[in-house]
């Protein structure tokens, strides 16, 4: 059986990539998200048509089918669909990126702190506001905040970012609370550590594992929301590629059409897919190395 | 068992959560670059009317004191006027809400039931063909955004076979029930309006199977894994060997503790199926308040932005009580926990 689980668990020793790779999902993963990445910086050598990612128009081209030439089809405006998903790949790796170079510090930061400081004002304060930001679906306010400013990605990565932290906060809070009755934090602050020292040298390490994790996930995560933001106009404007837009764009010539949107919409399945595959076997390594 | 008390703190604290909302959203939507009452009003609204509206708003004054001056408004009913129907916003949202109870409420079924049926069954053949097909399916459905979802379902349902109709709540020929709760399914029933019920349950399929599929895949995936971490446990082996039927001891002995933790997760899935109705609204052009959210988001028409928001946070903050009552209900630790407080 290919989808056997059990059978990971039992190498214990061995190299991590040896590891990683005893479960094939996890490794088909890894291919689909390296896939992504590579063709998304390679997208001028790698596409047939790299003029058709901005401004072009050639309506006698315009609405052709799936073939050979144009392998996902052509939109409206006679642009190949497959160079215009490639394309869009940047964006959606871009946001991704960016939201959590943005979230991850902040969220980690004030998690640490509300867990170390249990049951202090600055517990209460940070976990409060936490619970405000959780207690709206993220998409919605994300939509809210993108629509009063500018729509553009920049505002759209804003937006994510605002609604995104609370997760990282939650996730560390809880490890945090812990952690702080173990030995090796309680004897540190014997020897007279400081709280930064603390923090983010005794406590921090033992959470990158969960959190390298998280990220892993959410980089998906984070991609389909954008895509989600850019599908009703409030992400990367046109004429660039993103996913979303060319799925909406793409919908209102459904069903004659169906090529423009279908196939930017399996592309947003592909990387949510690949990362949480990869995610999933990340976090398999790591709780092998604790077992 | 002091469910009551329970009940209180959990309402207590939700009160707490939604002011804080409420300032969280009333500092978005003063945001907006510029002058919010010009971005409102548009750029050919006359110098007059913008006044108006500043001075309406409370523009000049202070941020502290224009939320005292919209709370107050809020709580004697005001939600403002909406910008793009022209209407007090409070009117728009009786409108539009009972469309996505509705919608919400069917697609939370299908996500539960089907959730749940798909994780039994891989957990009671689990590790078989039938398992490792879930398996993928589940992989192809937590990663497939809802519009895509909906996109598919309505090539092929909708255009392709035209098994499901694809757009509102009802078709043209069908008189809708006369309006009581708002969500036409029931209303067609207390009214016995068969033909009604029908024709509105078909409307309801495509998009609520829609905002239903990848919540449906992560329910099964946990109540799989539960019921076998349960399965392992004594108890269980206990009544498997008095020679109890398997059928018994799932429905019986597994069942209820095994589905605590999906029951927990139906809160967060609630959340995503909530963002996504403001995409699936729209390509089905359903009439509910996700769709008249984002209509109202791409105008900038802030009190109705702020209004709706608001609104599906209370929902949204309902549906968490109702799941954590619920989780109560079936796990007594938790019961017993908040007793000894």
């Amino acid at each position: 059986m290919i989808l056997s689980p059990k059978k990971s668990k039992r190498t214990k020793s061995g190299k991590a990539w040896y590891k990683f790779s005893r479960n094939p999902l996890s490794v088909v993963g890894l291919v689909i998200v390296l896939f992504v990445i590579f063709s998304a910086l390679l997208a001028p050598w790698v596409t047939p048509y790299p003029a058709h990612s901005g401004k072009y128009v050639n309506y006698e081209e315009a609405n052709l089918s799936p073939s050979a030439h144009h392998l996902f089809g052509t939109d409206v405006f006679g642009r190949d669909v497959f160079t215009r998903t490639i394309y869009a790949f940047r964006s959606s790796l871009i946001m991704g990126i960016v939201v959590l170079a943005i979230v991850v510090p902040i969220g980690v930061t004030l998690g640490l702190l509300a867990g170390y400081f249990k049951e202090t004002w600055i517990d209460v304060l940070i976990m409060r506001i936490t619970d405000i930001f959780l207690s709206v679906p993220p998409l919605i306010l994300a939509l809210a905040i993108t629509s009063v400013l500018k729509p553009n990605l920049t505002n759209a990565m804003l937006a994510v970012s605002v609604m995104w932290w609370p997760w990282y906060t939650r996730l560390v809070y809880g490890m945090a609370t812990s952690l702080r009755n173990e030995y090796f934090v309680q004897s540190a602050e014997l020897l007279g550590a400081s709280k930064f020292h603390v923090l983010f040298k005794e406590i921090l390490p033992n959470c990158l594992s969960t959190i390298l994790t998280k990220m892993t996930l959410d980089m998906g995560w984070v991609i389909l929301i954008g895509a989600s933001l850019s599908f009703v106009g409030l992400g990367e404007q046109a004429p660039k590629a993103a996913l979303g837009s060319m799925v909406a764009d793409g919908a209102k010539y459904l069903p004659e059409y169906w090529w423009i949107s279908v196939f930017p919409g399996l592309a947003i399945m592909l990387i949510v897919l690949g990362f949480n595959l990869l995610g999933d076997g990340i976090s398999d390594l790591f709780s092998m190395e604790e077992a | 068992m002091n469910f009551s008390r329970f009940l209180a703190r959990r309402l207590g604290y939700s009160i707490f959560v939604l002011i804080g909302l409420s300032i969280v959203v009333f500092i978005i939507a003063r945001m907006v670059p510029g002058d919010p009452a010009r971005a409102a009003l548009g750029p050919r609204a006359s110098q007059e009317a913008v006044d108006k509206l500043r001075d309406k708003l409370h523009l000049d004054e202070s941020l502290v004191v224009q939320y005292a001056y919209w709370i107050k408004s809020v709580f004697q009913g005001d939600l403002g006027e909406s910008l793009l129907t022209r209407r007090p916003v409070i009117e728009d949202i009786k409108e539009f809400l009972p469309a996505t109870l509705e919608l919400a409420l069917f697609s939370g079924l299908f996500m539960a039931f089907f959730g749940i049926l798909l994780g039994i069954l891989s957990a009671r053949h689990s590790n078989t063909w039938i398992d490792n097909l879930i398996r993928i399916f589940a992989y192809i459905g937590i990663a497939t955004p809802a519009f895509v979802v909906a996109i598919i379902l309505l090539l092929v349902f909708g255009m392709y076979y035209q098994v499901f109709p694809t757009i509102g709540r009802l078709s043209q020929w069908v008189d809708a029930p006369t309006k009581i709760t708002g969500l036409i399914t029931l209303d067609s029933l207390l009214t016995g309006n068969l033909t009604a019920f029908f024709d509105a349950l078909k409307h309801l399929m495509l998009p609520a199977f829609s905002l239903a599929l990848g919540g449906m895949f992560q329910e099964a995936r946990i109540t799989r894994s539960s019921m076998l971490e349960n399965s392992k446990k004594d108890y269980v082996s206990a009544a498997r060997s008095y020679g109890i039927p398997e059928r018994t001891v799932i429905f019986k002995y597994l069942f209820k503790p095994s589905i605590i933790p999906t029951v927990s997760i139906l809160g967060l899935d609630f959340a995503s199926l909530m963002g996504n109705a403001f995409l699936v609204e729209l390509l089905f052009n359903w009439p509910g308040i996700s769709r008249y959210g984002i209509n109202v988001m791409l105008r900038k028409d802030v009190d109705a932005i702020i209004a709706v928001i608001m609104v599906l946070g209370i929902v949204f903050t309902l549906i968490n009580i109702i799941v954590d009552i619920i989780v109560a209900y079936l796990d007594p630790r938790i019961r017993l926990v908040e007793r000894g407080d």
